[in-house]
């Protein structure tokens, strides 16, 4: 029986020999060429990067990751670089581990700043302002965009990645026929919002669809509704100052914050399944009650994204449409909350310079942007390129905003805006600790 | 008449293949090919276009045989030396290679997880024992610390209870391996799978005109005229409901190997104490459980590891929200969601440090055996 | 004396009975969440949101009969009267169960005006399952969208075909590795005397508990400089790394319980450990083997983690295709669910498949003969 073994095993090895000796390996990659002039952009659409190949990291799966590799299509058959994009689920872990293991992509799309801003202070990040044109830039990007990207290194302030695409949050969602027929209006202030509220609770049904349930990410759909409500009762500055940690959680204004979201899910009737339910309900299944015959609820705020979890079949501007979150406090004009993409550069290669000046043109959105899904934060985009009504409306609001804040618990440092934040207030809502508690607690988790 | 040199040539190098220098080359030639056939088909499996099949089929062929033909070469390299030399080293044959792949993959990432975990979050400076104090101080660790003792403790034992009673009760009938087939499932299914189908037992609506629950738990309480409840929210019995979880997973674990252990037992004992006039639960408790013991002890320690170890049930269901934070799952969130190493590899250690007594305890337990 | 016998096999039917009556009760908890998961992955996205699973099977459930208008002119804050009863707005909201057996509930918020009347009927024959999920689980959801110039666009997502063929590179090896490599060192521990014995196998033993998420980093590390990232040798190395301890552990328990005769016998018959080794304890440690081979491929199996880490997206497995398919931050409830079922197909034919190695007298006979 050993015998036996030992010989099919010789036999297989040996097999396995021949076809390995059979087998052509592949060639080895070829060294770009010399540096010559013009932008690493030009001289990749010159065609010198021909044959070389990018990797990507992100967290886009599925529909997004196949609108992206669209739109960067064209470039690749323009430029013969081949961008190898590589989505996963459990992005924030794999990417740690590949940027600490020493194998990093050559460009990370990263959905949370302050994510990146870890390995920029690791030092792991490449400062891109290094060969980027600053000047174009500038006449590129809003400036606020082009501050968010400064970030701490060992070195200083660098710039550690250039935005790719973004997304507006301060939306409100409606069944569009329904509500019309009930006869409701649209709401421009804070009161006629909680007034259109009452006006529904009184005709029997619930106004608001809330859900923050996300599984490891609980309770973030809870922090946009507070950073909404922060900027519109308190200035920009102590926005930026709460932020950056300098304004604490217990504070008036924070409390003034939550006080104000609470004032629509804690009251009884205002919220679809109740207080309790808030904190069980996936944040993607929260609006579909609007969308029953006839609607069990009538109002969803969330970003532009949530459209992808509206059920099939349903038609942007007829079956549904937006308005915007209105302001409470006329003093603090028009704010729009904004979250978005940043992508940062881990290898220096020419061909990697040369994309990532790609992607600080609307030419690389451009694609996306007409596919749906996508709002490009380049100002050489064109609102024209917005296929559907809903995007395009979005669109708007960022560029009509009075003033424009990104998304303040992606920016926190991750142990509170990825940790303390959302945690405490899940268990605020679902009634597991009081304000007092949660405030303090997201207070002390802040990284000294 | 021609084949006759040729006979005799092979003779001659057989002869000399078998003596002296010969060997030397011999047994210096076969870990050469050994190698050249190790490298090339790593070459081939690295860098070849061939068809996916085929690479796959190589690639097992390859990777399997490779380790057998290591052992093989080297053993009976070994067993050319003189006896006292293979008395010697034919044990390092035997355990190298699996102290070898340990000592690289998990022994000096430990020692370097030590060295993290008294550095700070970005492992930079030595901040001395402070992560060591938030891992034992930490309201959430304390939290987690408490919680870990339910898993471990309702987990461990109802997994292994239930497993032993199954093993036991199954290998009585003629259906024995659908029922176990049944209890072993949950182990085949992904930890996204699982996810999902105790939400769909968990789920909760809320209240409100025209709410129908989906979720499994809820219908049947209210089936019987009770009020639906958000179950994974209530502290601390939503432990419990998590912990179910895990029973429900890793029973089938200790019942494939208490099964196995239950079928080692000679059934002349058994039938030898039946004659004797025991009764069946004599025989369970005097018989069976004694000859099995130290594979309740294997199957026990394993699942108390597991228990210690597990997070994605948490992580999945709850996020570790409403008091269900497990440490294993604060390490994850430290070391990847907060990017904390120091803090994240002081968690580690001390789950590290609160195994031990269990292995003292298997440490003795072979001593007696005399299996050491 | 007959009575006797008789009695003795009456008690064995009892016996027998509620053996089998404990095992099906253990059975049927164990297969409930199962089975409901089973009959979700056959329904479409919205009843999956909208009932429960349970509501596919005939059931007695209330059924519309009548749709009432109610006049704009009736005040429905204060009792009227509708289909034979009486009653307002608010308490209609929650339906009224009339004496005959109708119930009566008003449909939307107050300014739909819509009465509904439902009967209990049985429904449920009707339900509506579908294979679609399975589908677009195996060949891959179909993505739809208009691209720059207006054209609709229509891409397969990823399919399982060629994930399946690397899980099964990834996991057979990965499995089959480190019980040889367990095996081995069981046995050096068991039965071999060298210098540093205990203390090697307390340090093994111990290893059990390390968490693998420490070893990514490093581990990484040192594959990038030896370039072995993407291969399927480091997903071997790793999940035998990962798995060692839990199977030096359990084998080592078997090997060494092994009774001391065989051996010392076989040692008489002048074989060498080697020998011994492949041409007796392998084959005597088979139900371990097997037991063991079954944990570490399920574990390979479904591991998502180590395989994101090592081989990249570029020889995907299964999980990792099962997890790009559900989206970013999705939670397709219809895809997840037979994806989950697709992915547990070969796993549950390796356990049946090893499940002929746990037969009794494997052992007793072995140490006989």
């Amino acid at each position: 029986m050993k015998n036996r073994f030992w010989q099919v095993l010789a036999i297989l090895m040996v097999a396995a020999l021949v076809l390995a000796a059979c087998a052509q390996p592949t060639a080895a990659p070829t060294q770009p060429p010399a540096a010559a002039g013009g932008s690493y952009l030009d001289r990749a659409f010159a065609g010198e990067f021909k044959g070389t190949v990018v990797t990507m990291a992100g967290p886009f799966t599925d529909n997004d990751a196949v609108k992206f590799e669209q739109s960067i299509k064209n470039f690749e058959d323009q430029t013969g670089i081949d961008i190898q994009y590589e989505g996963s689920k459990e992005f924030e872990a794999s990417i740690s581990i590949r940027i600490d293991g020493g194998n990093p992509p050559d460009i990370v799309d990263f959905p949370q700043p302050g994510l990146l801003a870890t390995f920029a202070a690791k030092g792991k990040a490449i400062d891109v302002s290094t060969f980027l044109d600053m000047e174009k830039l500038k006449k590129n990007y809003n400036q606020s965009w082009l501050d968010m990207a400064m970030m701490d290194s060992p070195n200083g302030k660098i710039m550690a990645g250039v935005w790719g695409r973004v997304n507006g949050k301060s939306l409100v969602w409606y069944p569009k026929k329904a509500f019309d027929e009930a006869g409701y209006k649209i709401p421009t202030t804070w009161d006629e919002l909680l007034a259109l509220s009452e006006e529904i609770k009184n005709d029997g049904d619930a106004p608001w669809c809330v859900g923050i349930e996300s599984g490891a990410a609980t309770g973030w759909p809870m922090t946009d509704w507070i950073e909404e409500t922060m900027l519109r009762t308190t200035s920009l500055e102590n926005y930026d100052k709460w932020v950056k940690g300098e304004l604490k959680f217990d504070s008036p204004e924070v409390r003034r914050a939550i006080e104000k979201v609470t004032e629509i899910w804690f009251t009884d009737g205002y919220v679809y399944g109740g207080r309790q339910a808030i904190a069980t309900t996936f944040f993607g299944d929260a609006p579909k009650p609007m969308f029953d015959n006839p609607p069990k609820c009538w109002l969803h705020k969330q970003g532009n994204f949530i459209t992808t979890f509206f059920p099939e079949g349903l038609t942007a501007g007829v079956d549904y449409d937006f308005f915007y979150f209105p302001p409470i406090d006329p003093a603090y004009g028009k704010p729009v909350l904004v979250a978005g993409d940043i992508y940062a550069m881990f290898n220096d290669r020419p061909e990697v310079r040369a994309v990532m000046e790609y992607f600080t043109t609307g030419a690389s959105v451009e694609g996306w942007v007409r596919a749906g899904g996508a709002i490009s934060p380049h100002l050489d985009s064109s609102l024209d390129w917005y296929s559907n009504e809903v995007d395009r409306g979005v669109a708007e609001i960022i560029l009509n905003a009075t003033s424009v804040r990104f998304d303040g618990s992606d920016l926190m440092p991750g142990a509170v805006g990825a940790g303390s934040f959302w945690k405490s207030m899940t268990s605020y809502v679902s009634g597991a600790i009081d304000l007092d508690t949660a405030l303090k607690d997201i207070d002390a988790s802040w990284p000294k | 008449m021609q084949s006759q040199p040729r006979v005799n040539a092979l003779n001659q190098l057989v002869n000399w293949l078998t003596t002296g220098v010969g060997r030397i080359l011999v047994s210096l030639f076969v870990p050469f090919v050994t190698f050249l056939v190790l490298w090339r088909g790593f070459i081939f499996l690295r860098d070849s276009n061939a068809p996916q099949l085929i690479i796959v089929l190589v690639a097992i062929v390859w990777g399997v045989g490779g380790v057998a033909l290591l052992y093989g070469v080297s053993n009976w390299l070994v067993e050319k030396l003189s006896g006292e030399w293979v008395r010697r080293l034919q044990p390092f044959i035997f355990i190298g290679p699996a102290v070898a792949i340990l000592f690289w993959y998990l022994f000096l990432p430990t020692i370097r997880t030590l060295v993290l975990s008294f550095q700070d979050g970005l492992g930079r400076n030595f901040v001395g024992i402070q992560n060591y104090i938030f891992a034992f101080t930490d309201r959430v660790m304390l939290e987690a610390f408490r919680n870990n003792l339910l898993w471990m403790i309702l987990g461990t034992g109802f997994s292994v209870g239930l497993g032993l009673l199954i093993a036991v009760l199954a290998d009585r009938t003629p259906l024995e391996k659908v029922y176990k087939a049944i209890i072993f499932m949950p182990m085949a299914i992904s930890f996204v799978g699982a996810g999902v189908i105790w939400k769909f037992v968990y789920a909760y609506r809320g209240e409100g005109v025209g709410i129908q629950e989906i979720g499994l738990l809820n219908a049947i309480v209210i089936a019987l005229g009770g009020k639906s409840q958000p179950w994974l929210l209530l502290p601390p019995i939503n432990n419990l409901f998590l912990i179910v979880i895990m029973i429900w997973l890793q029973t089938g674990y200790a019942m494939v190997i208490l099964s196995s252990a239950i079928k080692g037992i000679p059934s002349e004992l058994l039938e030898a104490a039946r004659v004797d006039g025991a009764n069946e639960f004599q025989v369970f408790f005097q018989i069976m459980v004694p000859t099995i013991q130290s594979t309740l002890l294997t199957v026990t320690t394993t699942i108390v590891i597991f228990s210690l170890k597990l997070f994605d049930i948490v992580r999945v269901m709850t996020g570790g929200n409403y008091g269900t934070n497990v440490i294993a799952n604060e390490f994850y969130l430290q070391q990847f969601t907060y990017n904390h190493s120091g803090r994240a590899s002081a968690i580690a250690i001390v789950l590290l440090i609160a195994v031990i007594p269990v292995m003292i305890y298997n440490l003795r337990q072979f001593r007696e055996r005399r299996a050491f | 004396m007959s009575g006797v016998k008789s009695s003795q096999k009456g008690q064995k039917r009892l016996g027998s009975l509620f053996v089998n009556g404990v095992l099906i009760l253990i059975c049927l908890i164990w297969l409930i969440p199962t089975i409901g998961v089973f009959i979700t992955s056959f329904r479409n996205s919205e009843d999956i949101y909208s009932s429960g699973w349970w509501t596919v099977f005939p059931h007695r459930g209330w059924v519309k009969v009548e749709e009432i208008r109610v006049p704009e002119s009736v005040d429905v804050d204060q009792p009227f009267e509708i289909a034979g009863i009486t009653a307002d707005f608010a308490t209609l909201r929650q339906g009224v169960t009339t004496p005959d057996g109708r119930k009566i509930t008003w449909i939307g918020n107050k300014r739909s005006r819509l009465v509904v009347v439902e009967e209990k009927r049985w429904v449920g024959f009707s339900a509506r399952l579908t294979l679609d999920n399975y589908r677009d689980t195996l060949s891959g959801k179909e993505i739809r969208f208009r691209d720059a110039s207006g054209n609709e666009i229509t891409r397969k997502g990823n399919n399982l075909g060629g994930a399946f063929l690397n899980s099964i590179a990834v996991a057979v090896p990965s499995t089959i590795i480190p019980i040889l490599i367990a095996a081995f060192a069981a046995y050096g521990f068991a039965w071999l005397n060298f210098p540093g014995r205990k203390v090697l196998f307390t340090l093994v033993v111990a290893l059990l508990v390390v968490p693998l998420q420490i070893a990514l980093v490093p581990i990484l590390r040192d594959y990038t400089q030896l370039n072995l990232n993407g291969t399927y040798l480091a997903m071997w190395l790793a999940h035998t790394g990962f798995g060692l301890p839990l199977a030096v552990y359990l084998l080592f328990n078997y090997i060494g319980s092994l009774p001391r005769d065989i051996l010392e016998s076989a040692f008489i018959d002048g074989a060498s450990h080697f020998t011994i080794f492949t041409r007796l304890i392998l084959p005597l440690s088979i139900p371990a083997l097997a037991s063991f081979a079954i944990f570490q491929f399920l574990w390979v199996w479904n591991d998502y983690l180590v395989a994101l880490v090592f081989l990249g997206d570029q020889n995907r497995v299964v999980t990792s295709a099962l997890a790009a398919m559900v989206g970013e931050k999705g939670q397709d409830w219809h895809l997840l669910t037979s994806g989950a079922f697709v992915s547990m197909i070969l796993p549950l034919t390796v356990f049946f498949a090893l499940q002929r190695y746990f037969v009794r007298g494997l052992m007793a006979g072995s140490v006989k003969g």
